[in-house]
């Protein structure tokens, strides 16, 4: 255990010095506060702007910071060679993995906090502005970060899978057509039935199963607009992020067990 | 105890895109005992950092076996004696030198308080107990190469194993790592460093093993080694007339007048009887008889060059 929290905290800090780190939550932060001059455009809804708005830049930063250090999670340390030092000591290959994993996710949570911390300020500071109670604002933002955060931990296990075996560049090719198609699974089915029976329809289907259904991360629009979502839902999805993460672990785990480091 | 045993081991790689077969290591045999300086030496691309990587378990060989205290390659657990220096290291360069080794440290599962003994140590044996608080990006190629041996040494173990540990080191750099290796065979480790560097092998290594194009050439003490080979036999004699030495035809060719002695080089035991009745003939005083023996780099080139 204080191998794997060694392996994590390292990685941890590794992207804590690492100045694309904070160039990413610069960049984020100004987004969601030049979300409040967005807001001033419209007439009414100017804290529905700032979550939309808000809410869209924690997940798309978020997404970034998950590919972008993901992919270099193994990739690096063997391009870098420093995968030579550190699996010379006692520790297994599948721990070194998941070490790097927790460190990056720690990485990502300490992210979000600090990110949904600004968006809940610009809520705050526009409500003083209009003269309404800052502790007014929309509790239920946490529950459509959260599950933002879950979408990560999928893409961040995704982006470990693929620089388990190819290179950083390849591997962020890979993650972000995941991402992509993930988002559009639904069509995929849908075109899937289209083309039954083809092979297209086979591949399209195959797709749909295998690849993540991340569109149900997304309830920023339930959040936003004040509709409910049940305890159910997010159990289940938790649920499904869970299972994906161990499956892609296993297979990150099977790949870079057999890997040679040349 | 042999520390590090290994039968057979080769490994093969595929290159290319046609995956033409490369050998890189061809059955290897290898026996290094409990205690001794074990030094590995071979021309660039030889195969001595594959078999390194072999006997961490970084690859997998294609055919063999080879085992580290009894234990099969690639078990966890006997790498907690193991220290290991990979050549030319890269390191976490935003870590400092403390961290970098307190992180080692935590690997092998060492107490917070033993990490920071022997850190304090360690940093004061490679000469950069100034540097603790810098990270690594700032480090110069030597300082990296100490503090990669450092970190090598985290766990006190008990086996040492070093590819090039001298590289990029300037001759009081090197001439220190000798004496730390040296210090570590005084404490009862074994030490198993490759090099290509033949005068470190020389002074520092019990035994070697000289592996050319993946095979191992020779193997055993480097006196063993060169012994049987000596190249020729040289005689000092003083008081000789070096015109009459001329006259004799079988001197021919083999003196060289250095001063007032005549230097006769015999290029076979058995003639040593006939090259000293001359001497005596020309009235001659023999000052010396010595037998001239290769030495390891003429050894190695000519190990080297019998492969190409």
């Amino acid at each position: 255990m204080m191998k794997l929290t060694a392996i994590a905290y390292n990685t941890f800090k590794e992207a804590v010095r690492d100045k694309i780190l904070y160039n990413l939550l610069m960049f984020a932060l100004l987004m969601i506060g030049g979300s409040i001059l967005l807001a001033t455009l419209t007439v009414g809804e100017q804290s529905k702007i700032i979550m939309d708005f808000g809410l869209a830049s924690i997940d798309l930063f978020g997404v970034l910071i998950a590919i972008f250090l993901g992919i270099g999670l193994v990739s690096k340390e063997i391009e870098k060679r420093t995968v030579y030092t550190v699996l010379s000591k006692p520790i297994g290959r599948p721990q070194f993995l998941l070490g790097k994993y927790a460190g990056l996710l720690l990485t990502l949570l300490v992210n979000s906090v600090i990110m949904t911390a600004g968006l809940y300020l610009v809520l705050m500071l526009n409500q003083a502005r209009w003269g309404h109670s800052i502790w007014s604002v929309e509790p239920r933002l946490i529950e459509a970060v959260y599950l933002i955060y879950l979408e990560l931990m999928i893409l961040t296990a995704v982006a470990l899978m693929f620089s388990t075996f190819t290179t950083s560049t390849l591997a962020a090719i890979f993650s972000l057509s995941v991402y992509v198609i993930g988002h559009v699974s639904g069509d995929l089915m849908a075109m899937s039935e289209k083309f039954s029976g083809d092979a297209l329809g086979y591949l399209l289907k195959g797709l749909y199963y295998t690849l993540p259904n991340l569109g149900q991360f997304d309830i920023k629009g339930q959040i936003v607009h004040g509709i409910p979502v049940t305890p159910a839902y997010f159990f289940l999805t938790s649920c499904y992020a869970l299972v994906y993460i161990i499956f892609l672990f296993v297979v990150a785990t099977m790949i870079f067990q057999r890997r040679d480091f040349k | 105890m042999a520390v590090i045993q290994a039968a057979g081991l080769t490994k093969e790689f595929r290159l290319g895109f046609r995956r033409t077969k490369a050998l890189a290591v061809d059955q290897l045999d290898l026996e290094v005992q409990e205690g001794e300086i074990f030094g590995f030496l071979g021309p660039n691309g030889a195969g001595k950092t594959t078999t390194l990587k072999m006997l961490m378990g970084f690859i997998r060989p294609t055919s063999g076996k080879a085992w580290l205290f009894g234990e099969e390659i690639g078990e966890v657990r006997v790498r907690q004696q193991i220290g290991f220096l990979p050549e030319s290291p890269y390191f976490y360069d935003y870590l400092t030198a403390t961290e970098f080794l307190a992180f080692y440290g935590r690997l092998f599962g060492l107490r917070r308080d033993v990490i920071n003994e022997r850190t304090a140590l360690l940093l004061k044996q490679v000469g950069l107990e100034s540097s603790g608080r810098l990270q690594l990006r700032k480090f110069s190629k030597g300082m990296l190469q100490r503090i990669g041996i450092a970190q090598a040494l985290i766990n006190d173990p008990q086996l040492v194993i070093l590819d090039e540990p001298m590289s990029g080191l300037d001759p009081i750099g090197r001439k220190e790592v000798r004496d730390l290796i040296l210090q570590l065979k005084e404490r009862g480790k074994t030490v198993f460093f490759s090099s290509h560097i033949i005068p470190d092998v020389e002074m520092l290594c019990d035994r070697v093993g000289i592996l050319v194009r993946g095979r191992l050439h020779d193997i055993g003490r480097l006196s063993e080694i060169l012994e049987t080979r000596v190249k020729y036999i040289e005689i000092v004699a003083a008081r000789i007339d070096h015109d009459a030495a001329r006259r004799v035809d079988y001197l021919a060719g083999k003196t060289t007048a250095t001063g007032n002695n005549l230097l006769i080089r015999v290029p076979q035991e058995e003639e040593v009887e006939q090259a000293l009745a001359i001497v005596k003939e020309l009235k001659g005083k023999l000052i010396s008889v010595l037998p001239v023996k290769e030495t390891l780099e003429e050894h190695f080139i000519r190990e080297a060059q019998k492969e190409r």
